[in-house]
Formats: structure tokens, C-alpha cells, sequence
């Protein structure tokens, strides 16, 4: 019993990871219909900037958890502008090449600066201790990544539904020709939303430090499930990416846990379950199958 | 462009050829005084490993420095009395990929004069490259690879595998953790190849020792959530309870294992770490702090005595850093290679091969070195090493205390008879 009790908490620990990556790439398709293959390598540079601040500036995990975010956002509406918006006219092909060939750029570049060999972070001392529940007990950090991931993810909902900027994003995220009629200016929009998707993954990155190798390639192995949850919750679902992004984290923790027999089961669980969505409901669970023009 | 290339590489093969049938029937090479006999009068030296992956730091380009650091020595050694003074390095990046090693190594065999090839990390990848060199009757020594089939089903008469392999790692850390920490063991490993491999051979000797294996999984390779909560907190559960966690993963994977390891307080619960394979990068990487206390197998610490600390001074002017043992076992077969073709005068494949056949050797890397004729095994001693405790380190990369010298006879295994030469 403990034993599942803590399998699950592990779940929903790396689904929370998955649900911040998840929900920055929904709002990014959403608004821009831009698919951000460049998002793990944002998730690194967070991670990365932590240790960098730490390092060479002494910042330490609480002030980076502010900085990287805003500044990855900031970075991201810099490139919003500079070249992402030039995506909307043309072929997709173009945007997997831009997005893929910035992930390449940015690993490089990382790399060439701090070498592929992980570089060490601590766990903030505040939390590095563990929390009893009775049954079993668990790392503070990871209860406080979980905590602090669901709180945003609340936080993020009750922006998108009730305010006035919330309301102007979802309406441009589903149907954003039908809010232009409307008279609202959805461009306006397009390059603070592409940033705060951004800055989710940068804070993602951040909270990952402690607990994951910090190198260049962290965010590479960790984008190919991210990109199964979005097809997995529907492109551009906002709550659909969250839900599954916390679902996967569940199954794959479950399956590591009472399929160890399987391994090629275990170890392919995430794919199995997108191949069966997608059988099943091609648009994915919470999308919405695209009208015929 | 692909024709010029084709042609010439023909040629190229052609005219090695047309030289190693003349050298081979006692011509003589061209203005070779006495005896001496190299092809293209000069010798090549290849080195073929990860330049810009996950192993580059382990070994990657400051390998071909201390390659170099070989040359210089072996040129300031005999002077002019060297059989060349026209010692040269090629290198190329493998990216840990069997079929670039292999394309890659057949053409520094036919294209670019090699002679030996050197280092070539990554398991499958060696095992490919020991095939090229079977085929061309060319030299190649691997020091960065682990699998044990180097010297068994896959051995050949032109392969030597220089500084260690999953046996003298299982053997080490297997038996003395076994001994001296605890009896029961969980072993965590990658599922592919070399975890399998590392998995069997811990399980092998830790029950030859007394000690026994309660639990083991294979963790999904590559782990692509980087989590791996699930099998820590399976081991304290497990009954009886383990009192060691082997963990087989490398690099990255180790890192993300052993923060998690401290993450759950294992230790606290009573499960030691032991650790298959780990070099001082990675220690480096996961800081002294959170590793404190943790054994294994090493082939050589650049701090272990005054001769090995000169070497890493030397190596640090030149590569910025301190050598890890594939950088120094790479030093030591490079010179080794040449000081065999200095002796035979010649550095035709066959006659070096003769001249290394159970030579014993001491050099800054092989303590007690002998290179084995029956499965071409190059044995010397190997060390139990301890991570120091943080207070205990008092300069950049001194991480580790060597806590027993693992005598050579002991630390490898004996031939296989799976292996015919």
C-alpha cells in the first residue's frame, strides 16, 4: 500500500514537470500554431542559468527561480519577434527547421562553454530534508516541486478563465479568426504568450536542477515525451496538456513499478498510450477535431 | 567528386598495399638504413573515440594529448637512434556509433597510413573496429571500451584491450564491497548491452564472495524521464533488506541516480552505493559531497604515488586538467606501441604483435603489466578507491583515497576459452 501510495506521488512529481513543459507548448501552438521543438532547450537553459547564477554569482535557488523564468520569457519574445512570427506564412516544414535548428544552436553553444560532463547543484538546504506522511516518508523537494507546480498550473487556470487577458487568449487560442472579427487584436497577444511559454519551460528547468543531471542534452531526452503528452492531451489544449502531462507521469511511474517483468513494456508505455489515443481520438483527448474549413 | 574519391582511396589502398608486399617480402622500405622497415618511413597513429558526446570529457580530445605526451617522450628518449623521428596523430570522432566507428576505421587503416588505433570507447563500437582490425591485419588496442568479448568470442590476433573491462570492475567492487560493507545486494543497471553485461558479471562475483543478490532491475536505457524514484524506493522495501545499491549507470545516468539516491536518504536508511563504472569526471560532475563513502573499481588515480602525480602535472600544463585513467592507459599504449616497434625495427603488424605477446611491462599506467599471449588481456594492478569525504579534500580533483591495490594476477580474469587467436 505505501508502496503504491509512493509510486504514484513519484508520478505525479515527474508529471508536474511534464504538465509545465506540456502547457507552454499548448499555449504556443494555441496562439501561433507554432510547434516549439526548441522547448527542451529552454527547460536546459534554465536549468543551466541556476547553476550558472550559482556558480559565478553566488544567486542563489530561490532568486534563480524568478530570474531564469522572466528572463528566458524576455529571450523569447526577443526571438518572437526576431524570427518566429515570420513562421505563420509559410510552410510547416519551416517551422520544424527553425525551432529544431535553434535547439541544435543553443545545445552547442552551451556545450562548447561548459563541456557535455553534468555540472553539480545542490538541493536549497530549506528543503532538503524529508516529510513524514505516516505511511512512508518523502523528499521536501520533491512535495514542494509538486506543490509548487500545482499551484501554478491553478494559478495559470484561473488566469486563462477569469480574467479579461485570459479570456482575449483562449478566444485567439481556438477560434482566432472568429476573435479578430470581434474587433480584438490577437497579434497583440502572440509575442507575451510565446513568452510566458518560455519562461514556463525555463522555470521547469530551474526546478529540475536539484534532482536532474544539469548538461546540454537534458532537455533533448526529456522534449520526445513532452511532445507524446501534447498529442496525447490534443494539440493546444490547455487543460488537456496539463491532465496528461500529470496521466503520463502516473502510467510511467506505475508501469516502472509493476511492469519491471515487461521491460520492453515499461520502457515503451508512453508511446503505447499515444498510439492508443490517437486510434482512438485522433485530435487527443481534450482537443477539438478541426472543422472543415 | 564521389569518383575522384573512390579512385583515389583505390589508389591509395593500392599503393599501402604494393608497400606492405615489398616491406613483407624483405625488400626494405624506401631509404630505410639496415634493417628498419615503416611504411610510408613514418608511423601513424590514430585515435578514434567521442569527441563531442557524452564520453568526450572521460577521454575525447585530451587523449590525443596525451598520445602526444607519448610521442615526445618516446622522441626524447631514443633521439636519434629512433627508428622515425616522423611520428604522427589522426583522429576521429566516432560518436559512440557502431557503424561511424567502423567506416571510420577503415579509413584510417586504408586512407590515412594508420598504423594503430587507439581508445575507442563505447562497446558495441569496439567490438566493430575489432573486426576491421582482424580484417586489414592492423594494430588496435581499446582502452575506453568494457566488454569482456575483446577478450573472449571476439578476440583476434591484432586487438590487445588495454586498461580494463567489466570483469575487473565486478571483481573489485563486487568482492571487496561484499567483504567489507554488506552481503545483500540490489543492482540497478541500464537494460542494453553493457548494463547486461556489468549485471552478470557483479552478480557472478558477489555470490562467488559469499554475498548475495536480493533484487535487480533493468532501468529503461536511455532513461528519458531521467527519474528513477521508482527502483529507490523499491530497495529498502525489498526483504531481506539490501545493505549495498549497485548502480551500473553511467555518466549522465549516474548522475541523476546518485542525487536521487541522497534525494531518498538511502544511506540514512541503511543501503551503502557502490558504483559499477566512474571516472573522475564524474565525480567531478556530482561534487565529493555526494559521493562521500562510495567504492569502486578504478585503473589508475593520477594521485596514487609521486610517478603518477608527475605524469598528471605534465598532463595538466597540456590539457588544463587532471587525466583520468583512460587518458593516462592511452599515454601508456601509445608509448608501448612504439617502444615494440622500436624493438622489432619494424612496424609491420604481425612482427609487433610477436614482440608484445607476454611481455611484462611497468610503465606510469601498467603497474605490474603484462600483456597476456593467450587472449591479448593486458593485466596490471587495479585499485579499490573511496570517495574522500568533502572536508577531507583539500585540492581541485583529489577526490578519491585508493584503499587497496587490487594485485594484477588477481584483477583480471583468466582466458577465456572462448577465445581462439
Amino acid at each position: 500500500m505505501s508502496g503504491f501510495a509512493q509510486n504514484t506521488f513519484n508520478g505525479l512529481v515527474s508529471g508536474a514537470f511534464y504538465a509545465l513543459l506540456a502547457l507552454g507548448l499548448a499555449v504556443i501552438f494555441g496562439m501561433l500554431r507554432v510547434v516549439n521543438f526548441a522547448h527542451g532547450a529552454f527547460y536546459m537553459l534554465g536549468a543551466f542559468g541556476a547553476y550558472v547564477l550559482l556558480t559565478e554569482a553566488g544567486v542563489p535557488f530561490w532568486a534563480a527561480l524568478v530570474i531564469m523564468p522572466v528572463g528566458l520569457g524576455l529571450l523569447g519574445m526577443a526571438l518572437e519577434r526576431a524570427v518566429i512570427h515570420r513562421l505563420t506564412r509559410l510552410d510547416p516544414l519551416y517551422n520544424f527547421l527553425l525551432t529544431f535548428g535553434l535547439t541544435l544552436i543553443l545545445q552547442d553553444l552551451v556545450k562548447l562553454r561548459y563541456g557535455v560532463q553534468s555540472s553539480p547543484y545542490e538541493t536549497p538546504s530549506l528543503l532538503s530534508g524529508t516529510v513524514n506522511f505516516g505511511l512512508f516518508d518523502f523528499p521536501t523537494y520533491r512535495v514542494f516541486i509538486l506543490g509548487f507546480a500545482v499551484l501554478l498550473c491553478v494559478a495559470v487556470w484561473w488566469v486563462l478563465t477569469r480574467t479579461r487577458i485570459g479570456m482575449v487568449v483562449r478566444a485567439s487560442t481556438e477560434r482566432p479568426d472568429l476573435t479578430r472579427a470581434f474587433g480584438i487584436d490577437v497579434g497583440r497577444w502572440v509575442t507575451p504568450v510565446f513568452g510566458f511559454g518560455i519562461g514556463l519551460a525555463g522555470l521547469a528547468g530551474v526546478l529540475a536542477a536539484p534532482m536532474r543531471a544539469v548538461n546540454p542534452l537534458m532537455g533533448a531526452d526529456l522534449i520526445i515525451v513532452v511532445f507524446a503528452v501534447v498529442v496525447i492531451g490534443g494539440l493546444g489544449s490547455i487543460f488537456g496538456s496539463v491532465a496528461a502531462g500529470f496521466g503520463i507521469g502516473l502510467v510511467q511511474a506505475w508501469g516502472e513499478a509493476y511492469l519491471s517483468n515487461f521491460p520492453i513494456v515499461s520502457q515503451t508505455i508512453v508511446f503505447i498510450v499515444m498510439a492508443a489515443v490517437l486510434l482512438w481520438r485522433p485530435a487527443g483527448l481534450f482537443g477539438r477535431e478541426e472543422a472543415p474549413a | 567528386m564521389d569518383g575522384v574519391g573512390m579512385r583515389r582511396t583505390v589508389g591509395v589502398a593500392a599503393a599501402s598495399a604494393a608497400v606492405v608486399l615489398v616491406a613483407g617480402c624483405g625488400g626494405g622500405g624506401p631509404q630505410s638504413g639496415g634493417d628498419q622497415k615503416l611504411t610510408g618511413d613514418k608511423i601513424v597513429l590514430g585515435v578514434l573515440n567521442d569527441q563531442s558526446g557524452a564520453y568526450s570529457e572521460l577521454s575525447g580530445k585530451n587523449s590525443v594529448t596525451a598520445v602526444e605526451m607519448a610521442i615526445a617522450d618516446f622522441t626524447a628518449k631514443y633521439g636519434d637512434k629512433a627508428v622515425t623521428k616522423d611520428i604522427t596523430v589522426e583522429t576521429a570522432d566516432h560518436q559512440n556509433k557502431p557503424d561511424v566507428a567502423n567506416s571510420k576505421a577503415q579509413e584510417m587503416y586504408d586512407r590515412k597510413g594508420v598504423d594503430l588505433i587507439l581508445d575507442v570507447p563505447t562497446s558495441s563500437a569496439a567490438l566493430k573496429v575489432a573486426d576491421v582490425a582482424k580484417e586489414k591485419k592492423k594494430l588496435y588496442f581499446n582502452i575506453g571500451a568494457a566488454t569482456t568479448d575483446l577478450t573472449g568470442k571476439s578476440c583476434n590476433k591484432y586487438t590487445f584491450h588495454y586498461a580494463y573491462d567489466t570483469y575487473m570492475l565486478a571483481n573489485g567492487t563486487g568482492k571487496t564491497t561484499t567483504e567489507q560493507i554488506g552481503k545483500n545486494w540490489y543492482i540497478l543497471y541500464p537494460n542494453y548491452a553493457f548494463g547486461q553485461d556489468m549485471e552478470k558479471s557483479f552478480s557472478t562475483a558477489i555470490t562467488a564472495a559469499g554475498g548475495k543478490v536480493v533484487g535487480k532491475d533493468g532501468a529503461p536505457f536511455p532513461n528519458t524521464s531521467g527519474d528513477f524514484s521508482t527502483f529507490l524506493l523499491k530497495a529498502p522495501t525489498l526483504n531481506p533488506k539490501p545493505d549495498v545499491l549497485g548502480t551500473m549507470q553511467a555518466g549522465a545516468e549516474l548522475v541523476n541516480v546518485v542525487k536521487q539516491y541522497n534525494e531518498f536518504k538511502l544511506r540514512d536508511k541503511g543501503v551503502g552505493l557502490a558504483v559499477g563504472l566512474m571516472f573522475l569526471t564524474d565525480i567531478h560532475s556530482l561534487t565529493p559531497a555526494a559521493l562521500a563513502g562510495t567504492t569502486y573499481t578504478d585503473a589508475w588515480y593520477w594521485n596514487f604515488d609521486a610517478k603518477n602525480r608527475e605524469f598528471a602535472d605534465r598532463f595538466q600544463q597540456k590539457a588544463g586538467t587532471r587525466p583520468t585513467f583512460a587518458h593516462a592507459a592511452n599515454y601508456s599504449a601509445a608509448l608501448q606501441y612504439l617502444e615494440a616497434v622500436q624493438a622489432a625495427g619494424t612496424d609491420d603488424a604481425d612482427a609487433v604483435v610477436k614482440g608484445l605477446e607476454g611481455k611484462t611491462v611497468e610503465d606510469v599506467f601498467l603497474r605490474n603489466g603484462k600483456i597476456r599471449a593467450e587472449d591479448h588481456r593486458v593485466v596490471h594492478d587495479a585499485y579499490l578507491a573511496q570517495v574522500k569525504p568533502q572536508s577531507e579534500v583539500t585540492e581541485p580533483w583529489d577526490y578519491v583515497k585508493v584503499l587497496k591495490t587490487i594485485p594484477a594476477a588477481e584483477a583480471f580474469r583468466a582466458p577465456s576459452a572462448d577465445c581462439k587467436l
